[in-house]
């Protein structure tokens, strides 16, 4: 048997399906914080196994996404410097910055490389010593820490021509900022799967104590993702919110202590201007002190230019989880995958392309 | 030193006649190459089928092939979508300067290996050496001329209501195993690319069966894309099943590790074809009694909803769009 299909096999998703149904009684908002898992749930058509009373909300939860206009702009900026290479993870490339997009840049000359680890960021930068190689660190507590490790690298190397630009995001204070404004009304969070593989699922607590609000970490399987929404369930109707684990395979209470030992000495918490949610306290991670010398953002002169999110995107609204992309005028119009108007249409984890690409037949395209 | 490749292997001199004589016609050989005239000239009639594609695939070696095995097959594949009997192939090599010499004969014999297989001979070509840094290492083109059978009518739009869609084999393999090799992603797998000629399999199915509509090879945009080509192209709606379409387990860790889908993946020794249903049963038979099409399976069909567009129903029983691939396939983030 393969071993994926432990967690794919269709007669346990229809009985986790049916428990669902049997549990719920009212309606109930859930809130699946991060990307990954509104892909899983779109891809494996989950809103169509759960009962209608049981809404899915997309959360805060995808790295380009959340990504400002203004740190765009940034990264624009430093690709547009002719003695610089701007390294970055995939779909940040293609997301419209104020008046371009940094593969625009590229087309018109600028070195921007796509890698898939940051260890290539620093492959680059030893190979072209002449050259200045920022890394754009965009991400959540997930990459973090190896881009706090290619730091350590870069200066255990000895090197002087690597840069992060770290865009950093943290995911509890969100959390927080997001519930505090009230805008949306939530009783559970499915809890990222990924992110908590690094800081376990103790730092959650504060949710169900101070909000009371169910927080389920979960996995990206089809049946991990309704595990975790029959514990929400249970939770809610029980009204006995507090934090569970549906994902004990990867993700641990304390976290890696390793992960998080090696990010801790590299950054240090800082405010982080997000997208639709503006600048939020102690939610990004900026270079200590000590390493400065590696900061993107003292080491270049960073044009500040104008900055203005794509009309008529609502990515913000949709990243707060107030309105999905169904509710936005250029969903599947002005706006395709193909020449998308904002980032949510961008990201391989983006709410907009996954209702895009997944979106089944019905009522929900 | 490992003989390398100079930039005078380009230039129509003593070692660019040296190299296509000692590395490249030796290997082939063949009665109608070794006349090295300005064109091969031979004798053709009936319906001919003819096809080009160029290759740029990195790394240039990899596990299950190299550049040289897909640059035939590739072509040999487009031919036979189209039913044709594939007859003769044209070679045009850009060779970076400093490219190493025993690398060019090892896809040469990788391409002469493949050819014979596929029963196709290289019969005329052009070699060009870059200064170093304006190519990555080889790039391949290839040509191919083949001949369509009498009766054989086989084109991406001829798809029917009622047809059933077969799939060769499992899908993924190759786009997996390059990327497992790609800089960065480096991971351990014991994937092999499936690149393979599929003429031979081609033949057998038309053997067996007239009504075979639709030929395609699922290879760059994977499976996903080339049905959407085919929904578009014959206007009608496909729906396929998740639980029939195969997919090998190394592909499918992969894929949930990088955050991919084994849909998108590339192939190169796979096909997709459109069948009558009265037909499907023996012509999918016959391909499983074939090596390349040992795991076939009748994966879904033509149905009149949603024209121009593919559903799959997953194994739980819920519907999702399958839609082209857009863009670059890039590993999650987070
Ligand atoms: S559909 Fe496009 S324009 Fe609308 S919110 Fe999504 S990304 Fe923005």
């Amino acid at each position: 048997m393969n071993f994926l299909d432990q967690y794919r096999n269709p007669e346990m998703v229809r009985r986790l399906a049916d428990r669902i149904h049997q549990r719920s009684t009212r309606p109930v908002r859930l809130m699946e914080f991060c990307g990954g898992h509104t892909v899983a749930i779109m891809k494996n058509g989950i809103r169509q196994l759960v009962p209608p009373q049981v809404q899915l909300l997309s959360g805060p939860g995808c790295p380009v996404c959340v990504t400002a206009t203004a740190d765009l702009n940034k990264a624009i900026g430093l690709a547009r410097l002719p003695e610089v290479i701007v390294v970055t993870f995939g779909d940040l490339l293609k997301v419209p910055g104020s008046d371009t997009s940094l593969e625009k840049v590229r087309a018109e000359g600028g070195d921007v490389r796509v890698v898939y680890s940051v260890q290539d960021a620093l492959g680059i930068a030893q190979k072209d010593p002449e050259k200045s190689v920022v890394f754009i660190g965009i991400g959540f507590e997930t990459t973090a820490p190896t881009i706090a490790a290619s730091i350590l690298e870069a200066e255990r190397r000895g090197m002087s021509n690597y840069y992060v630009l770290s865009l950093h995001k943290l995911c509890p204070p969100v959390m927080k900022a997001l519930l505090d404004s009230k805008e949306v009304r939530l009783d559970g969070i499915i809890c990222p799967g990924h992110v908590s593989t690094i800081i376990g699922s103790r730092p959650y607590e504060f949710i169900s104590r101070d909000y009371g609000i169910a927080c389920v970490v979960s996995g990206f399987e089809p049946l991990d993702i309704l595990q975790c929404i029959e514990m929400l369930v249970k939770q809610i109707e029980s009204g006995q919110p507090k934090v569970e684990n549906a994902y004990p395979r990867a993700v641990r209470p304390e976290g890696n202590k390793e992960a998080l030992k090696i990010m801790e000495s590299v950054f240090e918490v800082s405010n982080a201007n997000w997208r639709g949610l503006g600048e939020v306290a102690d939610s990004g991670l900026r270079l200590k002190d000590e390493y400065r010398a590696f900061d993107a953002e003292e080491a270049f002169e960073i044009s500040q230019r104008s900055v203005s999110d794509p009309e008529g995107c609502i990515c913000g609204e949709i990243l707060r989880g107030i309105k999905t992309p169904l509710d936005c005028k250029l969903f599947g119009k002005g706006c395709l995958p193909d020449h998308p108007v904002g980032p949510c249409m961008v990201s391989s984890e983006g709410s907009c392309a996954a209702y895009f690409q997944y979106g089944a037949t019905s009522h929900e395209r | 030193m490992k003989d390398k490749i100079l930039l005078a292997h380009g230039s129509g001199g003593r070692l660019s006649h040296d190299l296509v004589e000692k590395h490249l016609v030796s290997i082939l050989n063949n009665p109608l190459l070794c006349k090295l005239d300005d064109s091969a000239t031979f004798e053709i009639f009936g319906r001919v089928a003819f096809t080009t594609d160029s290759y740029v695939v990195h790394p240039i070696f990899f596990s299950g092939g190299d550049i040289g095995k897909l640059a035939v097959c590739g072509t040999v594949n487009d031919l036979s979508m189209s039913g044709a009997v594939p007859l003769y192939l044209s070679l045009s090599l850009i060779i970076e300067e400093g490219f190493f010499m025993d690398e060019l004969n090892r896809i040469m014999v990788s391409i002469q290996t493949a050819a014979e297989e596929a029963g196709i001979k290289v019969i005329t070509g052009d070699t060009k050496v870059v200064n170093r840094g304006n190519a990555d290492k080889v790039f391949i083109n290839t040509a191919g001329i083949g001949l369509v059978p009498e009766g054989v009518d086989i084109s991406g739009s001829n798809a029917r209501l009622g047809d059933k869609i077969i799939l060769s084999g499992p899908i993924g393999d190759h786009g997996m195993a390059i990327l497992s090799q790609r800089e960065g992603l480096n991971f351990e797998t014991s994937l092999k690319s499936d690149c393979a000629p599929l003429n031979g399999l081609v033949a057998e199915m038309i053997e067996v069966s007239k009504e075979i509509r639709c030929l395609r090879d699922p290879t760059r945009g994977g499976l996903a894309s080339t049905l959407n080509e085919l929904a578009d192209k014959s206007k009608v709606g496909i729906r396929i099943e998740e639980a029939r379409v195969p997919v090998n387990e190394a592909v499918q860790a992969g894929c949930e590790f990088l955050g991919f889908d084994p849909l998108y993946l590339a192939n190169e020794g796979k096909l997709v074809a459109v069948i009558s249903p009265e037909e499907t049963e023996a012509v999918l038979a016959r391909m499983r009694r074939h090596k390349y099409g040992a795991q076939s399976e009748v994966i879904g069909e033509i149905v009149p909803e949603h024209p121009g567009r593919v559903v799959m129903t997953t194994r739980f029983g819920t519907s999702r769009i399958i839609d082209m691939l857009t863009g670059e396939l890039l590993p999650r983030i987070c």
